[in-house]
């Protein structure tokens, strides 16, 4: 006969922290470790964390490698590797603009269809919640690269409607790819920030004979804005840091840009720097953004 | 005291003798857990009942199933006649006859008081915004908040909140009344306030059904006190021969410790 194994119990700290507590002294922490553990979960990944700190580095490095590409063209006799950017400069933020168009637009787009999808979800009928519980998750787990390529060959490059030719650019098929992606989280957003309001809010408006469907636009919704904005912000910054997976389809962002660039210039010892200021670039659009998140979060969670 | 256009005119099929709730033989399980075991109590036009009971003896189940938040498994609840256990009920047309009001207030925090108010007469009912508008000014002004239509439900005191919550039933003009231990969550300061308030529609004829722990209060307004246990009700009758001479021992161990 085998003696079961001997109950462990499970050792104080973090652990026994995250997983709720009996000792009432921690129970501030544990409730806060949970509702940034639930926070993490509603969003399905880490929150953008980005610091000041980081940008500091990003500066660092870059100047580090700016100063290397100068110190190799002086000995080299060969242009300043800053004035080589500085000519380049106009041309790329075009293309940044670009991005940062694409980026608005299909978190536009998403966003409208994630909003609708996230109703579908909490509906009713089961089987309409079912069917957009799979949409959400197909498209929620489904690589953005794997989404962006399958718009770029499935749509085509011009639709015929009534006499009309309307042209589907790459630039309007990776605004799609992208959206499918934000319109799976933006979903999951909806369905999570309205399953967190309290079901007593439900309760109050049936019993006032409000429909299901009057409470929910004028009593639960204006309720999630309020919780849904930090996360959909989020997934804003994450996606513009997406726009450039655009370059891998052939569209004229700021990354493609940068190649053609570095092509003209016939220069390796420019790599680094080049990609360097890009990145910069894109530190400096979402650092606010996630920063104002933060603040927004921490606005909201005292009040609530 | 409510004007005549506001005292609602009874379904033609009910005579004015027959209570205006009456609970039959209800059954609720939760599951495995059978809540509710055959409860019976009829609540005449005008009166007002207080259930009292310990904790999860099914109190506030009956209490929600009596405006059809909570689905009975059988049994029979009449409300002015209307059957509620009846899959073609109309459940709003029943909800917009009975006013609720929860222990923890369920005021919607993104409306002032004054919207909390106005907001179900205005969707539901469709009435008239400025008509409406009117009458929740007056009802605030009856549950003692005049000064305090444009605070939030967030700025408002425990007590503050409980009042609108039962103003914006009001609002709707129901039959009846169901209090779901409406001063459970509060101190006894405020319980009080809230209590008179509670009171003074009692006195005004209001149709009042009420879950809740204050003895003292159930002893005074109530015009009959049923005793719930384990999902049945042990031991009703009007408050002075109940409370001074309880029969069951159930009820007297729960009031020993009580009083």
């Amino acid at each position: 006969m085998s003696r079961p194994p001997p109950k462990r119990r499970p050792p104080l700290g973090h652990d026994a922290l995250a997983g709720g507590t009996d000792l009432p002294v921690l129970l501030p922490a544990a409730e806060r470790l949970q509702r940034e553990a639930a926070r993490d979960r509603l969003l399905g990944w880490p929150r953008l964390r980005l610091r000041g700190r980081d940008g500091v580095w990003l500066c660092l490095l870059l100047l580090l490698a700016a100063g290397t590409a100068e110190a190799q063209a002086l000995a080299s006799g060969r242009e300043s590797a800053f004035t080589a950017i500085a000519r380049w400069i106009p041309l790329l933020l075009q293309g940044f603009g670009f991005n940062i168009l694409i980026s608005v637009l299909s978190m536009a787009l998403g966003t409208l269809l994630g909003v609708f999808l996230g109703l579908l979800q909490i509906s009713l009928l089961p089987p309409v919640r079912f069917s957009s519980w799979l949409v959400t998750q197909f498209f929620r787990n489904a690589p953005w690269l794997v989404l962006l390529f399958y718009c770029m060959f499935l749509l085509p490059f011009e639709i015929r409607l009534l006499g009309w030719r309307i042209p589907f650019p790459d630039w309007i098929k990776a605004i799609i790819g992208l959206s499918l992606p934000v319109m799976a989280n933006v979903s999951e957003i909806v369905r999570g920030a309205v399953n967190s309001i309290p079901s007593g809010q439900w309760e109050a408006a049936e019993s006032l004979a409000f429909t299901r469907r009057q409470t929910l636009w004028q009593i639960i919704i204006p309720q999630c804005v309020k919780r849904m904005l930090p996360p959909w912000m989020n997934l804003y910054a994450i996606l513009t840091m997406a726009t450039v997976l655009a370059s891998i389809v052939g569209v004229s962002e700021v990354m493609t840009l940068t190649r053609r660039v570095l092509a003209a210039e016939d220069r390796s010892d420019l790599l680094i720097p080049l990609y360097g200021f890009i990145l910069l670039w894109f530190f400096a659009y979402c650092y606010p953004i996630a920063r104002l998140t933060t603040w927004l979060e921490r606005r909201y969670a005292v009040k609530l | 005291m409510p004007s005549s256009s506001e005292i609602p005119t009874p379904p033609a099929a009910q005579a004015p003798e027959q209570p205006i709730v009456a609970i039959r033989e209800v059954h609720k399980a939760f599951g495995e857990n059978e809540v509710l075991k055959g409860v019976s109590l009829e609540v005449a036009k005008g009166s007002t009942i207080c259930i009292i009971g310990p904790s999860g003896s099914g109190k506030s189940t009956l209490l929600r199933c009596v405006n059809a938040l909570v689905e009975i498994d059988s049994g029979s609840i009449l409300v002015e006649g209307r059957e509620v256990n009846d899959p073609k009920l109309d459940k709003l047309a029943l909800r917009r006859r009975v006013g609720m009001v929860f222990q923890q207030y369920n005021l919607f925090p993104h409306k002032t008081a004054l919207q909390n108010v106005m907001m179900a007469p205005i969707t539901v009912l469709r009435q008239d915004r400025r008509e409406v508008e009117e009458r929740a000014v007056q009802l605030l002004a009856k549950v003692r908040l005049a000064g305090k239509e444009q605070a939030y439900p967030g700025e408002l005191s425990g007590g503050q909140q409980q009042r609108v919550a039962i103003a914006r039933s009001l609002a709707m003009n129901p039959a009846v009344m169901l209090f779901d231990e409406v001063t459970a969550a509060l101190d006894p300061e405020t319980v009080k306030e809230v209590l008179v308030t509670i009171r003074e529609l009692a006195e005004e004829g209001m149709t009042c059904l009420l879950v809740t722990h204050e003895m003292g209060f159930a002893r005074e307004v109530a015009d009959q006190v049923y005793f719930t246990d384990h999902g049945r009700i042990v031991e009703s009758g009007p408050p002075a021969a109940f409370f001074a001479n309880p029969r069951d021992p159930r009820t007297k161990e729960f009031l020993g410790q009580i009083l």
